[in-house]
């Protein structure tokens, strides 16, 4: 069963597909190329998911420790080392799910160097499946930095007008972030004499050095999510790139720092993470009122999203740091029901963006009149963002503040303010541009979602919904290994 | 395996009429939704009939919903006197505005849409009431609210409804804010958020505290008060009242059934149900009894000064909550779900009543510009007459025979003063109560005498110049408040509008005496006859079965009463004159509308139009819009503005990366135009550098240590 290298496979499909995507276009004639590019990626982001089925088929959520483990040695005494647990493997999920997703989106949009926009997707999708699936830290390391150069190119190149400006930004934060956990990861493996995930977590390091370490891996895991003050380079980024880099930015992107902080700072550094609990909680809740009331003043449609997204991933940190079983589960949740709502939201952006070109809410107002259907997408969508039970923004959100909530009431009890503080943005956004009468004459010819555009959403809808009315699907698979993460933490608090 | 038909058929009704009615056409959609409603209403009678005899309650599981240590819920239905008492409630009403539809919004290019709507409204509502534990409960309670958004704004080209349906969704999250707080507080207590474990642990924790910043609060009472925040919100009680009426501006089925006979009662069938919490929370009750009291009476004394016929009924419907809930304050919940009851029927007969008035009189909602609308409509005359009677509580004093209103509000008065001997906030909710019930007497037969009686005030009645001058000198409606006057004048012209965009032959025939007030269709009157039967006969044919000797037998363990609390016993024991008292209040609130209204014609009007400060004061609502929209939609835009322009672009990012970002953009510039031409050569080079020196390190590391 665990026999072949499921896991090398899952990564690297997709890196391979991009390689001979390059080579193709160094032979193939430059008219016929994008059209079998298009197919041809998205044909390579097919085995990734098909794996990923048949790994939580043969997943055991039950028992310890990781599955589907590889190891051989590498360089310097280190091991190419991989392996998932049930809270790697959602997320695995949740990535591999979604790359077809963000081809098929690119399908018409894209026009300029078609191909080269092709391979760095793939050789996006590698480097976020390597992340999770990584149990070296050096091999993590890499995965996580190497992850960034595709997404600042594809800002860079195939974004909007202020695409170099953004794509620095987001260079500079997480780039600088990076350094930090780079002198961090030497410093622990300096005494830990091990690289190997598995061995760290079972190290208990000493406690000045914990405090330490535990800001470099927050400075960087921090801009990652992102968290207040640290979160200004995300709206920059996402105003910029193209819809699917959006999508991936939203959906898989930041997941990689409520993931660190679940893999390395909580359970690696326990003491120094009842120490920073307050921090932590402090940064949270300013994020979820700060980020959600700029995200109401936002007069451009991704930046109010991007605003959101910061609100909601505040929920991620307190759940993690709550040390609760119900806070991390819900995390764990929040982020995949984000990757979910979050992409679905800036696809929807998308659709109106490819037809008319502006991101300016106030050029909208009442598609509702020429798109019936899409204004019914972008509902569903719009109560998961404001996270409407029944739909999965719901079950992430009560959880983490639940769990919050027997840690410290108050701290719960103001982060729920940004439940009243979503509906406010989200629905007025939703009001300004789907209701009313249609005014702006360029709205006139607008047409509804094609059959393409349907069939992006369709598999997000179905998992909206379906994590919103059987949230278990979820939570069942990231059960053991949450509880695990924070035993040594929840021991302490 | 009847329950999940009922529960289940309106759901599966609302996704065949919304997702299916360009293929099947608009009226499958709309049969499938009414015959899905009215079976469900009678399976709701079979349940609700059976309960009359042995059956205990129990519980149905379906599926699991979140299992997350300990915090556990089912998707499931509960079943017992509560909750079939509510299906019948819901199912019942429902079925009839189905049915009401078919003529009301006849001429609506999207009524399919609205029928998927009403019917998902009902499958949410009654998943609210069938819920088990907390999670299902907030599934429905945030399900009918999103069904009310969404009513609200059907009409989606207004502006008026746009801004009252978020308005509706917002004020209700305030409301959930601290509903959810509360559910987390219990899972903190109990460590379950099950009704079955919850309920039995209550007794065994009436002495836990919580400690919050350094404060010791009784566990019970901060649980009770925060799910009183959310009954509040849904229940649109004092300070959480100015969603409900805004939230007018949806079609008046809606408003009669969602806003008036069901979704608003959610919050008093809440605290019923949490009944083994409150009765030992003495300090919650004694809250929920003086908001339930001051609601019943400010929402009477706007009640008023409307001019809007809808919204004259749904201040009545805000105050009428309020004496649901200082019922269920002083401990007469089975009192608090009996007025739940009639006031279902009668209410529901209200807003239809008005509805068919508006229909009749083509979409003119402000009574000043009705009048005399007996002789042209009179089987609504009628119909709005019992109605009339069920809401201003005329009866038989000191017997159970009378209208709806009569029995039931009769015995929260009755209780309310019984109740003085165990809290004082039982004397204020008395005495406010007496009020508000001459005030409601009032402001109902106002309603009436404006819109039935006295000379017609409608276009082509011969008085045209005279109601125009007539209506502007009272001007209440314009000088009420920017938001009322846009509210009112969207409500009148928006739905004309909206018929004018699809003119069938019918239309245009009806065009040419669209000013001719005319009764209603067949199809708009049944169920107003329906529901004229429960003003009437609702109260004396099932008082019994609610409050007297069979109560015991029929809630069985689905109220509870604290060892102390013995009102609705000691209710019989009250002065003759308390039992006279609201009768009394209800003849002198008829004979000043006389007086006013209809001896004293214009009276009204010359009161209206000398701007009185009381006048003023009411009519505006008691300045509540204002100040909301002062302190939290200017306060919150100001605040975002500062965190955005200030917070992020001047300080984090002024001090942060941009100067960072504009040297890397100069220098990338430079090297740009030097070089290639492609950024990402450098991006490259950073990382490279970065992994060399990470290498380097390592090295370092590696061969220093063992």
């Amino acid at each position: 069963m665990t026999d072949a290298p499921w896991l090398t496979l899952l990564i690297f499909t997709p890196a391979l597909a991009a390689v001979v995507l390059m080579l193709t276009r160094a032979v193939a004639p430059k008219a016929a190329i994008d059209g079998f590019a298009k197919v041809f990626a998205l044909l390579a982001t097919a085995p990734p998911a098909a794996i990923t089925v048949y790994l939580l088929a043969s997943f055991s959520p039950a028992a310890p420790g990781f599955q589907f483990v590889e190891r051989t040695a590498w360089f310097g005494g280190f091991d190419y080392h991989l392996g998932v647990d049930g809270l790697a493997l959602a997320l695995v999920a949740l990535t591999a799910w979604l790359m077809p997703l963000c081809i098929l989106a690119s399908w018409d949009s894209i026009k300029e160097r078609v191909v080269e926009y092709l391979a760095l997707f793939l050789i996006l999708e590698t480097m976020m499946l390597g992340v999770f699936c990584a149990l070296d830290l050096i091999v993590f390391y890499v995965f996580f930095e190497a992850g960034l150069i595709p997404m600042f190119i594809i800002i860079g190149v195939w974004g909007g007008a202020e695409r170099v400006y953004a794509a620095y930004k987001f260079f500079l934060y997480t780039l600088l972030g990076s350094i930090l956990m780079l002198v961090a990861i030497a410093a622990m493996i300096m005494t830990a004499g091990s690289s190997s995930i598995p061995d760290l977590l079972q190290h208990r390091f000493a406690e000045d050095l914990q405090v330490w370490l535990w800001l470099a891996f927050f400075a960087s895991f921090a801009v990652k999510l992102p968290m207040w003050p640290v979160h200004t380079w995300l709206p920059d980024a996402h105003v910029q790139a193209p819809t699917a880099g959006s999508v991936v930015l939203a959906g898989v992107l930041l997941k990689m720092g409520g993931y660190g902080f679940l893999r390395f700072s909580v359970p690696m550094f326990p003491d120094a993470s009842v120490l920073f609990t307050p921090l932590v909680y402090t940064l949270s809740v300013i994020a979820i009122i700060y980020a959600s009331l700029v995200a109401f003043r936002q007069t451009d449609v991704k930046k109010l999203i991007a605003y959101s997204s910061v609100a909601h991933m505040g929920f991620v940190t307190i759940g993690i740091f709550s040390g609760s079983h119900t806070g991390v589960q819900g995390a764990v949740f929040q982020m995949l029901s984000h990757g979910v709502i979050s992409g679905a939201l800036f696809l929807c952006v998308g659709v109106i963006y490819d037809r008319m070109h502006t991101r300016e809410i106030a050029f909208y107002g009442g598609l509702v009149n020429r798109m019936p259907v899409y204004a019914a997408i972008f509902m569903l969508f719009t109560m998961g963002n404001v996270g409407l039970p029944g739909t999965s923004g719901f079950v992430g959100e009560i959880l983490t503040l639940t769990g919050t909530f027997l840690d410290n009431p108050v701290v719960a009890a103001c982060a729920a303010i940004g439940v009243i503080l979503s509906a406010v943005y989200a629905l007025t956004l939703y009001r300004r541009v789907t209701f009313g009468e249609l005014v702006n004459p360029k709205l006139a010819g607008i047409t509804d979602v094609t059959g393409r555009e349907i069939a992006v959403f369709a598999p997000l809808i179905i998992a909206t919904l379906w994590l919103g009315v059987y949230p278990s699907i979820a939570l069942d698979l990231t059960e053991a290994s949450a509880a695990a993460m924070i035993a040594p933490f929840a021991a302490l608090k | 395996m009847i329950e999940p038909i009922i529960v289940f058929g309106p759901l599966i009704a609302a996704l065949v009429a919304g997702l299916f009615q360009r293929l099947v056409g608009d009226r499958v959609a709309m049969s499938v939704t009414t015959l899905v409603l009215f079976v469900s209403a009678a399976l709701s009678w079979v349940m609700f009939l059976r309960f009359f005899g042995a059956p205990e309650a129990y519980v149905i599981e379906l599926l699991r919903y979140i299992d997350v240590a300990g915090f556990t819920a089912h998707w499931s239905i509960r079943i017992d006197a509560l909750s079939v008492t509510m299906m019948v409630v819901i199912t019942s009403v429902s079925a009839l505005v189905h049915l009401y539809s078919w003529g009301y919004m006849a001429q609506d290019p999207h009524r399919a849409r609205f029928f998927s709507y009403l019917s998902f409204f009902t499958f949410a509502m009654l998943m609210l009431v069938t819920a088990a534990d907390f999670m299902q409960l907030f599934f429905g309670w945030e399900g009918v609210g999103l069904a009310s958004y969404l009513l609200i704004g059907f009409w989606y080209q207004k502006a008026s409804a746009n801004d009252a349906a978020i308005k509706a969704f917002v004020v209700n999250r305030v409301g959930d804010f601290g509903f959810a707080l509360g559910i987390m507080a219990v899972f903190l207590l109990f460590g379950s958020i099950e009704f079955k474990d919850v309920f039995a642990a209550a007794p065994a924790k009436v002495d836990a505290v919580f400690e919050i910043g350094g404060y010791e609060i009784r566990a019970l009472e901060a649980i009770g008060l925060l799910l009183f925040v959310g009954a509040m919100g849904k229940s649109a009680q004092f300070f959480l009242h100015t969603w409900l009426p805004d939230a007018m501006e949806g079609p008046t089925p809606v408003s009669a059934l969602i806003h008036a006979a069901t979704m608003v009662t959610a919050g008093v069938y809440l605290v019923c149900l949490c009944s083994p919490i409150y009765e030992h929370a003495p300090i919650a009750r004694d809250v929920i009894t003086i908001l339930g009291a001051v609601t019943a009476f400010f929402a009477a004394t706007i009640g008023l000064a409307q001019n809007d016929i809808k919204r004259v009924v749904a201040y009545s419907t805000c105050s009428q909550l309020g004496f649901m809930f200082f019922a269920a304050g002083i401990g007469a919940y089975e009192a608090a779900m009996f007025h739940l009851f009639t006031h279902a029927f009668f209410k529901a007969l209200l807003f239809l009543g008005a509805g068919s008035v508006i229909h009749g009189m083509h979409h003119e909602q402000d009574m000043r510009r009705m009048g005399a609308l007996a002789g042209r409509m009179k089987f609504t005359w009628i119909m709005m007459l019992l109605g009339t009677l069920a809401i201003t509580g005329v009866g038989l004093p000191g017997t159970h025979f009378g209208s709806a209103g009569f029995v039931s509000k009769d015995a929260i008065l009755e209780s309310a003063y019984a109740a003085q001997q165990m809290t004082s906030a039982a004397t204020l909710a008395f005495w406010l109560g007496l009020t508000a019930a001459l005030l409601t007497s009032f402001y109902s037969w106002r309603l009436m005498f404006m819109t039935f009686q006295g000379r017609p005030m409608w276009a082509g009645a011969g008085h045209e110049g005279l109601q125009h001058g007539g209506a502007h000198d009272a001007g209440e409606v314009h000088s009420g408040g920017h938001h009322a006057a846009a509210a009112n004048a969207g409500a009148r012209h928006a739905p004309r509008d909206h018929t004018a965009e699809d003119h069938t032959p019918e239309d245009l025939a009806h065009a040419d005496h669209a000013h001719e007030p005319h009764e209603s269709p067949v199809v708009m009157l049944v169920p107003l006859a329906v529901l004229a039967l429960g003003a009437v006969a609702a109260g004396f044919v099932f008082f019994n079965l609610f409050v007297e000797k069979d109560g015991a037998a029929f809630w069985k363990t689905a109220i509870f009463h604290g060892a102390h609390n013995h009102v609705l016993h000691e209710r019989h024991y009250v002065p003759v004159w308390v039992k006279w008292a609201p009768f009394g209040a209800s003849i002198l609130g008829f004979v000043l509308a006389v007086w006013f209204y209809l001896l004293n014609q214009g009276m009204g009007a010359r009161i209206a139009a000398n701007k009185g400060p009381l006048h003023t004061f009411l009519s505006n609502k008691w300045f509540f819009d204002e100040l909301y929209h002062f302190v939290f939609v200017r306060g919150a835009k100001a605040l975002g503005d500062v965190f955005w322009k200030i917070g992020d672009q001047r300080l984090i990012d002024g001090l942060g990366p941009n100067g960072m970002a504009a040297v890397a953009r100069a220098c990338a510039r430079r090297l740009v135009r030097l070089q290639t031409g492609y950024v990402y050569h450098y991006a490259f080079l950073m990382l490279i550098a970065a992994v060399a020196f990470g290498g380097f390190v390592l090295a370092g590391s590696f061969g220093g240590a063992p």
